[in-house]
């Protein structure tokens, strides 16, 4: 194979690394569905989807052909422009994200190191952040183009929620890039890979941020869940006041969309939480070569698919906040609480230096 | 990497443009919207890449959502052309002309085309802005804060009628 330049293997590379995570989440995204109505079922004592497949796990498939055929329906007085590209950029931006992701270590193949990621950036977390914090552009021009009264109050919620709670989403995770001093989501992880010291006697507790920083993660997953638009901070589709909020006025393949873009991003957030908080990729490794390299990405799986459950027990216990609880929540209890998060984790790195 | 720039240019120019021409407040905003992201762009090729990340945060992610949430909520539409006053008519475009002009020559001035060196490879990453903030720039930086923080007690006042 010498006739191969590095650059070509580079892209190569990349181009594989791509097509295999997109192929992923979207397979983890059409899943997620399921498994949402499954577990809301069970805990609601009914069935949930049975008939599809066994246990109802065609179910996804299923919802995905009806969403291609269903007809797909605009609001005459919409703005057509916008109408069309708030979904497009909603999906684009939820998938956007999980490209400076690692789900884990690196391994050698005939010579070339390849990293479980599709790219390192030495800003990864801030690149996460930013396209998040263009996520809302989606949802409230989705809300105004539709120029109809229940989806613009989706929009102006929606665009009200995110402001506040980005604040303390970003705030959140400060704590842990002072501990960790970077900001690359690999350097993150890997300044988690030993065990904690305490006056010099190894504890065996791994070196996972959630024991020093158990508020700062409080606050984050507090702050992703109102991001995400779930239950309880998902006013900006609350179907029994909006309803259907911002996505009211869409219907087939658009609405898909942000279905998808939601999950989407409920995925990107708890692969976060995983990285900032639960040492990423690190776990039990054991076992020959082969196992050694792919356990880590079992862990990370573990861990990603403990937040989705999370994410969807929340759903089936909590009820939906009021507007101005939700308000109150954000600015007089979220915000204050991670200020003082960052000032006692920066006295405490400065006395133990 | 010259393409690329040559292609965030036109995208900024273009933007830039279209924002000005617009009728409709929120395409104005969105082209605005675009002008920040692609000069974020120029940003990355130049290696500032942490100068990048923050100007889509805080200018394109929250600034202009605020933007559009305002539009959203006054729900303007289509903005009727005003009547220009004459002095606008005759003294606008001889005024436009002269500051173009005028940044040309500096431009001009700074890179000449003969002598046109690549700067130094210059550390974008966010240590290395950390660093020059809190030791060269620490006076700047700190009045900026207490300006911020003044606009913010100012912006409490005001929302807040009755005193």
């Amino acid at each position: 194979m010498g006739t191969f330049s590095d650059m070509a293997i580079l892209v190569i590379i990349a181009a594989v690394k791509i097509a295999l995570v997109l192929l992923i989440l979207l397979t983890g995204i059409a899943y997620a569905t399921w498994l949402e109505r499954k577990v809301v079922a069970h805990m609601q004592a009914r069935w949930g989807p049975y008939l599809v497949g066994p246990h109802g796990l065609l179910q996804p498939v299923a919802d995905g052909i009806k969403f291609i055929l269903k007809e797909d329906i605009m609001p005459l007085e919409a703005d057509k422009i916008i109408y069309w590209l708030a979904p497009f950029l909603g999906f684009v931006l939820a998938f956007l994200s999980i490209a400076v992701i690692p789900f884990g270590g690196s391994f050698t193949l005939y010579g070339h190191s390849i990293q479980f990621q599709i790219t390192d950036l030495n800003v990864g977390l801030l690149f996460v952040f930013a396209v998040t914090s263009l996520g809302v552009y989606s949802i409230a021009l989705a809300g105004w183009s539709s120029n109809s009264k229940y989806p613009l109050f989706g929009g102006l919620r929606s665009s009200a929620q995110m402001i506040s709670y980005e604040l303390s989403l970003g705030l959140a995770v400060i704590g842990t890039l002072m501990m960790a001093g970077t900001l690359s989501l690999r350097g993150i992880v890997d300044a988690q890979s030993h065990t904690w010291y305490i006056h010099g006697i190894n504890t065996w507790v791994p070196h996972w941020y959630i024991f020093a920083q158990p508020i700062g993660f409080f606050v984050y997953f507090t702050s992703a869940i109102a991001e995400t638009n779930r239950i309880p901070f998902d006013l900006p589709e609350g179907e029994t006041e909006l309803v259907g909020g911002f996505h009211t006025e869409y219907s087939s393949m658009k609405f898909a969309m942000f279905f998808m873009s939601e999950y989407a991003n409920m995925i990107t957030v708890s692969c976060l939480a995983t990285i900032l908080f639960f040492g990423g990729w690190h776990g039990p490794e054991f076992g020959p070569m082969i196992v050694r390299i792919l356990l880590p990405l079992f862990w990370f799986s573990l861990k990603v698919f403990g937040f989705m459950f999370f994410y969807i027990w929340m759903r089936g216990t909590l009820p939906r906040f009021r507007y101005d609880q939700l308000m109150s929540l954000g600015w007089k209890f979220l915000l204050p609480v991670a200020l003082l998060n960052i000032l006692v984790t920066g006295f405490l790195i400065v006395w133990h230096g | 990497m010259t393409i690329l720039f040559y292609i965030f240019a036109a995208v900024t120019v273009l933007a830039a443009l279209n924002m000005v021409l617009q009728r409709t407040p929120v395409y104005s905003a969105l082209s605005l919207i675009v002008v920040l992201c692609s000069l974020a762009g120029v940003y990355l090729l130049l290696g500032a890449e942490f100068m990048a990340v923050i100007q889509v945060i805080v200018y394109a992610g929250a600034i202009m959502v605020l933007f559009v949430f305002v539009i959203m909520l006054l729900n303007a539409g289509h903005e009727a052309p005003s009547h220009r006053s004459s002095i606008a008519k005759w003294l606008g475009a001889p005024l436009i002309g002269a500051f173009l002009g005028v940044m040309l020559m500096v431009i001009w001035d700074q890179f000449p085309p003969t002598s046109a060196t690549p700067p130094a490879h210059i550390d974008g990453g966010p240590a290395a802005i950390g660093h020059l903030l809190f030791s060269n720039y620490v006076l700047p930086f700190e009045v900026t804060s207490i300006l911020i923080l003044v606009a913010v007690l100012g912006a409490v006042v005001l929302a807040k009628k009755e005193f």
